[in-house]
């Protein structure tokens, strides 16, 4: 193991935990409004992101249709994502009521699918290297350490923080207390939490059950569009974006399916275990910063079943 | 007021259930329908709450009238919207809110100002003191009948004018049984709320209630004042445990089947 690394690693992996953890946050929205696992978060998080690229002016070519400053596409982008939600509510989901949830959640891995399939259609396989991003890759905040009795602790003897993880970092952190405020505090929220537990009740009330899921897919919309264009910056736009949920899912899962904390601490646990993985001498296994967060999971998972902040399920004896 | 014509009920397009069910609850008064396991009591007030349709269920004949408008045609949340609240068996909470959330819950779908949200809440508290020390605690682990006051409360937050209550008494002490009937009685007359009730514990449904239906296999085959009722011979028999005499019944002295057909078919 290479210990100079390790304090960079370090940030660096919390920081690209940030991406995960707003991404894991557009699930978990979805698992608490209608406790279906969304399968398809991974996709709309590359939708978004496609979406943003192509209002902020595509290939550049000249004969686009729009060509939007940054802010006014991804903003373009959510409008899109949050009709995109309302869509798959009525079109998917609608029918799918009284059916058993694996196979609502079935549905959702075939709309992975199917948004695979129209992205490639409509913008062909090619990775867009040209994502209009605010910062470069390459920008960062250095923080010079000097050695310690003649010798480094850190890699070329500064801390690097980059601009774009950071400013990521930062967007998801503030996204997560502001869904925290929304479910506690507001009478959407609540009809939220009351729908998660049990639909029916839920309609007894007078709740509309299908809006609040309605609106649960809009706003994962919007969070997966905002994932996206966050992993854009970073590594450009393609259709390879999606798998950020394979990531993302064992952060869900380790934080506790229902929980918005759960949901951050989640993604900044699997983004430390995946990049101090990258800085060992394990390394040498193929794919092993991938299969890092699925080791922790796996031991968090043994120690607590309902993940670091999940609910527990009420038993009365 | 609540005019149910000759409903038949359908679920999953085969089964037949209810058989021409025909009832009506007055403004303002209490009502309760009797029959044991499987009658179809609460198929009856799924059919007029619209919960049916979340159960495959279907309304195929007869109508379901309420203050003059038909409601057999509408969505669950278009029903409360008119002033109807149904409290399902079975006391179903959202567990993992607190007990004021819970009560939160019922008034979601109103327009109501966070004022008179506080106000109703209040009302709740008036009915069931002991709710408001419990005010913050996860409903999920309060004792049954605590959460059966929890249930009503909530419903009581969507100011209906009619509720349809479900076995309420369901697995709860005789003593706690006496005291919620106490309270939907109370709520009846205070806040004028018309109430439909499901029972299987006619002794206090009769007691509670002003007026009476009892079902069989899916139709009504007998209503009438519930001091009627209670003198007559057969509900005496089957669902109060008496003799004519009024004596405890010996399972030895009857084949009460044999006359029960009669009800049946």
């Amino acid at each position: 193991m290479n210990w100079v690394l390790v304090p960079q690693q370090v940030i660096n992996g919390l920081l690209n935990g940030g991406t995960l953890a707003l991404i894991a946050l557009g699930i978990v929205l979805i698992f608490k409004s209608s406790e279906v696992f969304n399968f398809a978060a991974g996709h709309m998080v590359m939708l978004g992101a496609f979406l943003t690229w192509m209002f902020a002016g595509g290939e550049g070519t000249g004969e686009e249709l729009f060509k939007l400053p940054l802010w006014a596409a991804v903003i373009a982008a959510s409008i899109v994502a949050i009709g995109i939600g309302f869509l798959i509510e009525r079109l998917a989901l609608r029918p799918m009521t009284g059916q058993p949830l694996l196979a609502i959640i079935l549905m959702t891995l075939g709309l992975s699918q199917v948004m695979e399939g129209v992205t490639t259609v409509a913008y062909g396989v090619q990775p867009k290297g040209n994502f209009p991003a605010p910062f470069s890759p390459s920008d960062a905040f250095n923080i010079p350490v000097p050695p310690v009795n003649g010798a480094s602790i850190v890699f070329l003897d500064r801390l690097q923080i980059g601009h774009a993880r950071l400013a990521t970092f930062v967007v998801a952190i503030i996204a997560a207390v502001l869904f925290i405020l929304f479910f506690q505090y507001t009478k959407t929220g609540l009809a939220m939490r009351a729908t998660s537990e049990n639909h029916e009740l839920a309609q007894s009330m007078g709740i509309k059950v299908s809006r609040v899921f309605g609106w649960s897919w809009a706003i994962a919309g919007i969070v997966a569009t905002l994932g996206g264009v966050l992993l854009a910056t970073l590594s450009g736009v393609s259709v390879s974006l999606s798998t950020v949920a394979l990531v993302a899912f064992p952060a869900i899962l380790l934080g506790g399916l229902e929980s918005f904390p759960g949901a951050i601490v989640g993604g900044l646990l699997v983004g430390l275990a995946q990049e101090i993985v990258r800085a060992s001498t394990v390394v040498e296994v193929r794919n092993a910063s991938d299969i890092a967060p699925y080791i922790l999971l796996l031991i968090i998972l043994v120690l607590r079943p309902e993940g670091l902040f999940g609910q527990r399920r009420i038993e009365r004896i | 007021m609540l005019k149910v014509n000759n409903i038949e009920v359908v679920y999953s397009d085969v089964i037949l259930v209810l058989r021409g069910v025909s009832l009506e609850v007055p403004d303002g008064q209490m009502v309760s329908l009797l029959g044991a396991n499987g009658a179809g009591k609460s198929t009856t007030l799924k059919a007029i709450s619209g919960l049916l349709r979340t159960q495959e269920g279907e309304v195929t004949r007869g109508s379901i009238e309420f203050d003059g408008q038909r409601i057999d045609n509408l969505t669950p949340d278009e029903i409360v919207r008119l002033g109807i609240v149904q409290v399902i068996e079975g006391r179903p909470l959202f567990q993992h809110l607190t007990v004021e959330e819970n009560l939160r819950t019922g008034a979601l779908f109103r327009s109501a100002s966070s004022k008179e949200i506080a106000q109703d809440i209040e009302r709740v508290y008036h009915f069931f003191p002991r709710l408001r020390d419990f005010r913050t605690r996860t409903s999920g682990y309060l004792s049954g009948g605590e959460q059966q006051m929890i249930v009503i409360g909530r419903a009581l937050m969507a100011k209906p004018k009619l509720m349809l209550l479900d076995e309420p008494s369901l697995g709860l002490a005789p003593m706690l049984v006496q005291d919620i009937f106490g309270i939907i009685k109370q709520i009846n007359e205070e806040s004028g709320v018309s109430i439909l009730l499901v029972e299987q514990n006619a002794n206090i449904a009769l007691k509670t209630a002003g007026y009476a239906y009892v079902m069989e296999s899916g139709r009504i085959v007998l209503d009438g004042s519930s001091a009627q009722l209670s003198q007559n011979a057969d509900i005496k028999e089957f669902y109060l445990g008496l003799t004519s005499v009024g004596e405890r019944k010996s399972y030895r002295d009857v084949k009460h089947y044999k006359r029960r057909k009669r009800w049946i078919g």
